[in-house]
């Protein structure tokens, strides 16, 4: 490297998860030139996980969700600047063009920048009142809306009965809200979850005083004369009432500089195990990137382990080393007193096995294709959930038998 | 309120003054001491915020859930019989002068 380039460093575009995982994992992996961090919110890096929960809930203040302290960054040389926008990236000449013109040079580039919560494409889909959630000034909004709701008794209603909007109706419901949750397919969570769990978690809600509307189809939202929501209007011509739309239908990968700047994407930045784009130079980790597999099929996975699992891979990347994320995909959800924790992707299973007492609250579902254990779910029980981590790691199944049968002991499958 | 003191695998030592309610994760990591990762935000699924507590703190905090007892099959570094889950250890009077210690490797 000359000079100019040692100067230049490492550019890192996005200081949530994965940009700060790829910062940090640079520093352990010997990386000793300058590392640039860009967050597009006006907040250093803070976890997101807790903003649907006790955040919402006003349990924990803003220093409780901070991530990294600025002295630490600062300690390890790291420099965070905030509130920057990237405009665009000139690949031929190695910089990025911020939003005030400025253009800041790279000798390597890490994209993590994220995702961007679905709009309602629907009349009064951006009526005040109807609200996602990505940041934490996005929950802010969404924990002040629901302040006004108690105030004023007025129901919320949650569209999308996916992770974020289950998890905020139970926040809505620990604080005593009416809430409705509107989910236009058959059953909750059918894009993850199998439908024996489906059902289980349509119990849980409605157990805790939720209205579920299965099978609903939205048709506009209703505002009030000041043009605030009111409520939401069914394709049945029925109105469900509302002072908060919480809108949680998904997520679309942030790849539009990406694709700009001609890296190959697909419904997201197109990445390899080890996380590089078709620019030698230039990285991608977390919610903006789709994986290509070995089959040649893409996978799109939003989660704090790809984002920390695709950092330590875009870093090593950087550093000239092969770091692949192929490790089995974990993700939880906190709902209530029920924490979900999965391990693999149960989507193909054809058959599954359960251990545990589901109307206890505490089991685990093996999904199984053909007699192959390929993902489970686990509900309060996390001793079952990261043995099958290992068992999956490893590639050793159980028989459906073994695996629904809670006097056989799963672990000693494993080769000590 | 409790000053608790952290000390990393290289004997870096910082002690925090942390208001009731929050975790030893959320001290340690918004003020700067390196060795808690606490990458899943303090919701108790990702283990990588163990720590050792001493004594005192052994003898006043309440019993790790069934959750973090789970979890904490799952640390990096040794498990010990003070292993806890820092996310999962919020302070209050009663952990004044509290000590813990970080393993060297938290993932």
């Amino acid at each position: 490297m000359n000079g100019e380039a040692d100067t230049a460093g490492i550019v890192i575009v996005g200081a949530g998860q994965a940009g700060v995982m790829t910062a940090e994992a640079l520093r352990t992996g010997g990386f000793e030139g300058p590392i640039t961090l860009l967050g597009d919110e006006p907040h250093g890096p803070y976890h997101r996980p807790p903003l649907s929960k006790a955040w919402m809930a006003g349990e924990i203040e803003a220093a409780q969700l901070v991530m990294r302290a600025p002295e630490m960054l600062a300690r390890k040389n790291i420099t965070l600047r905030t509130g920057v926008n990237v405009k665009a990236i000139d690949r031929s000449a190695q910089t990025v063009i911020l939003g005030d013109g400025s253009a800041l040079p790279y000798t390597g580039l890490v994209l993590a920048t994220g995702s961007t919560p679905r709009a309602l494409p629907l009349p009064g889909g951006d009526a005040p009142g109807v609200l996602a959630l990505r940041t934490r000034d996005d929950a802010s909004a969404i924990a002040d809306r629901l302040a006004a709701c108690i105030a004023q008794q007025r129901p919320v209603v949650v569209i999308g009965g996916g992770f974020i909007g289950l998890e905020v109706a139970a926040t809505a419901r620990k604080k005593g809200l009416a809430v409705t949750v509107l989910e236009a397919a058959p059953r909750l969570l059918g894009r993850v979850l199998a439908p024996v769990l489906s059902d289980w978690y349509a119990e849980l809600h409605r157990g805790h005083g939720v209205q579920l509307l299965l099978g609903a189809q939205v048709a506009a939202i209703e505002t009030d004369a000041d043009g605030a929501v009111s409520g939401v209007k069914l394709a049945d011509g029925s109105v469900v009432p509302a002072g908060l739309v919480v809108v949680g239908i998904g997520v679309s990968a942030n790849d539009q500089l990406a694709q700009a700047a001609g890296l190959a994407c697909e419904r997201g930045i197109v990445v390899d195990a080890c996380c590089r784009t078709s620019d030698p130079l230039i990285v991608a980790a977390g919610d903006c990137t789709a994986r290509r597999l070995a089959d040649g099929n893409l996978l799109r996975l939003e989660s704090v382990q790809n984002a920390t699992e695709q950092g330590k891979s875009a870093a090593a990347a950087l550093l000239g080393q092969e770091r692949p994320f192929t490790a089995t995909p974990w993700f939880w959800s906190d709902q209530y007193d029920k924490k979900l924790q999965m391990a693999g992707l149960s989507m193909g299973a054809d058959g599954w096995a359960v251990r545990g007492d589901m109307a206890a609250g505490a089991f685990t579902v093996y999904h199984f294709k053909g007699e192959q254990l390929i993902a489970a779910d686990s509900v309060n029980a996390s001793k079952d959930h990261l043995l099958v981590r290992k068992l999956l790691d490893a590639g050793v199944s159980p028989t459906r038998e073994q695996a629904g049968d809670v006097a056989f002991d799963l672990a000693s499958l494993l080769v000590k | 309120m409790a000053n608790i003191t952290f000390i990393e695998a290289n004997g870096q030592s910082t002690t925090l003054n942390l208001a009731d309610g929050w975790s030893l994760m959320q001290g340690a990591t918004a003020n700067g001491v390196d060795g808690i990762v606490g990458e899943c935000g303090g919701s108790c699924a990702c283990a990588t915020c163990h720590c050792y507590v001493d004594d005192l703190l052994a003898g006043v905090l309440p019993a790790p859930s069934q959750g973090e007892l789970d979890m904490l099959e799952n640390v990096v570094a040794e498990r010990r019989p003070n292993s806890r889950l820092a996310c999962q250890i919020k302070a209050g009077p009663a952990l004044e002068g509290g000590v813990v210690h970080l393993p060297e490797c938290q993932e």
